[in-house]
């Protein structure tokens, strides 16, 4: 393997590569984003919600959570359009990408709203707050700790499922550096470089949770 | 007269088919403190929890100073409060408990200004200045600014009774506070308590104390089986039981 050779092509070609990196990013952050908003409501609703309204949103999750991405994404771009809503297959990239966080940060806040001890609770009430008052000072900030780490491990999950859109035609990097080695043909080179980036992205994450988790940590 | 602290008619609470409290009469006058002992399942600490609405009620009447916590009556229907209101309602009461449940997330201080901030819509400054002079009052005042998990479980519960109290409670509702802690740790509590005592504060406590129970109280009821089995000053009730059930209960209490 000629590494000088591999970095020539990835020079040659970084703008289109630079642009997938960009892609990558934007759709993942995108993504993450509104599945986290999402989410945070599939929690509530799953921990505090009425019977009914948390049957309908049990399903919304265990659909999601048993459906493999790919698949989400196959359907999002193929079955939304045969309905009649025309999604380009970036929308609909980020569209699947978000469905699918928003059932896994669901999952992670229900879990840690119902780790909190009762005794947080009964505490709040002794002290006359209300249930928003309650979920604003006492409740959320503790669920926040515990949710972090797993909702750090959800975001690299969402940049590494963003590769899956390349099938349906979006030049995120993955596709991007494809098209490259189509043209060059230094496919382990430039694979190795493509994983390297999305690692990168990743470890960026990760430290900057692992940060963000030790600011937090309640002193003991 | 102005109405009771606490007035307690005929209440009754059950747990799906299970019975806790067959009917419970209790009145309490400002300065009263009232102990209520009793083997573990006779439905003291639920009697208490329904006091400050923790655990709701079928049948019967709890009112703080003349008001009925909890639901309102209309035309012979009950029907349950606002959550509002339920939430003004228990600032009316303080309330300690047997773990202590300080909020981890916050040091000490922050614990007590929580409730005075958001309920009692205090300013910051206000809040600070209640809290401090609450938290030397039990001797806390220099762990401040510590976590409760950098505190002892009698800081902790210290704290947590700084808490309560800083509300400024018509009642306050001791649920085993003692029970969680270290034998050492036990006298430093039960002092703050006694102190709180001396200073008039009405005081309803649950406790597996009896010297203290007999100490601090003017009453202590025996309860029995959802019931009140036996009532009276401390001191006849502990030296001159009148059934064989709080004779027995006495002697294995070991008091």
């Amino acid at each position: 393997m000629d590494i000088l050779q591999a970095l020539d092509a990835v020079w040659a070609a970084r703008w289109p590569i630079l642009e997938g990196i960009q892609h990558t990013l934007f759709i993942s952050i995108l993504s993450i984003i509104m599945g986290t908003i999402l989410g945070v409501g599939v929690g509530l609703i799953l921990t505090y919600g009425n019977r009914w309204i948390r049957f309908l949103v049990r399903l919304y999750s265990d659909f999601l959570r048993g459906t493999p991405v790919f698949v989400l994404i196959l359907a999002c771009f193929y079955i939304l359009s045969v309905v009649g809503i025309q999604l380009t297959a970036y929308q609909a990239g980020i569209f699947a990408l978000t469905l699918f966080c928003s059932s896994h940060v669901g999952e992670i806040v229900r879990g840690a709203l119902q780790a909190i001890p009762a005794g947080q609770t009964e505490a709040a009430k002794s002290i006359g707050l209300t249930f928003r008052k309650m979920f604003v000072s006492v409740l959320f900030p503790q669920a926040l700790r515990q949710i972090l780490p797993t909702w750090v491990n959800t975001a690299t999950e969402i940049v590494k499922a963003s590769t899956l859109l390349s099938i349906i035609g979006v030049v995120e990097l993955l596709l991007s550096v494809q098209q490259v080695i189509s043209r060059t043909f230094l496919s382990l080179e430039l694979y190795f470089f493509a994983g390297f980036v999305f690692f990168l992205i990743n470890f960026a994450i990760e430290k900057v949770g692992r940060l963000v988790e030790r600011k937090i940590a309640i002193p003991t | 007269m102005s109405s009771p602290i606490l007035e307690i008619q005929n209440l009754h609470k059950r747990f799906g088919k299970f019975e806790v409290l067959k009917g419970i009469n209790l009145t309490m006058q400002q300065g009263d403190v009232i102990s209520l002992i009793g083997s573990s399942g006779s439905g003291k600490t639920t009697l208490l929890r329904c006091v400050n609405f923790l655990e709701d009620y079928e049948v019967g009447l709890v009112a703080v100073a003349g008001e009925q916590i909890g639901y309102v009556e209309k035309n012979g229907k009950r029907t349950r409060l606002s959550e509002k209101k339920i939430a003004r309602q228990r600032a009316m009461t303080g309330m300690a408990f047997q773990h202590f449940n300080l909020f981890p997330h916050m040091t000490a201080i922050r614990n007590v200004m929580l409730g005075l901030i958001k309920t009692r819509g205090m300013s910051k400054d206000e809040a600070r200045s209640v809290a401090e002079k609450w938290l030397e009052r039990v001797g806390m005042l220099d762990r401040r600014d510590h976590f409760p998990g950098q505190l002892s479980g009698g800081q902790q519960q210290r704290v947590a009774i700084a808490r309560a109290i800083a509300m400024n409670p018509q009642l306050m509702l001791f649920d085993e506070v003692t029970s969680a802690l270290d034998p050492e740790l036990v006298n430093e509590v039960l002092e703050v308590i006694l102190d709180l005592a001396k200073d008039g504060m009405t005081m309803l406590l649950v406790t597996h104390e009896m010297q203290f129970a007999h100490d601090v109280s003017n009453k202590v009821i025996f309860m029995h089986d959802g019931k009140i089995g036996e009532e009276g000053p401390p001191k006849q009730l502990f030296k001159k039981p009148k059934s064989d059930r709080l004779a027995t209960f006495l002697k294995n209490s070991k008091f």
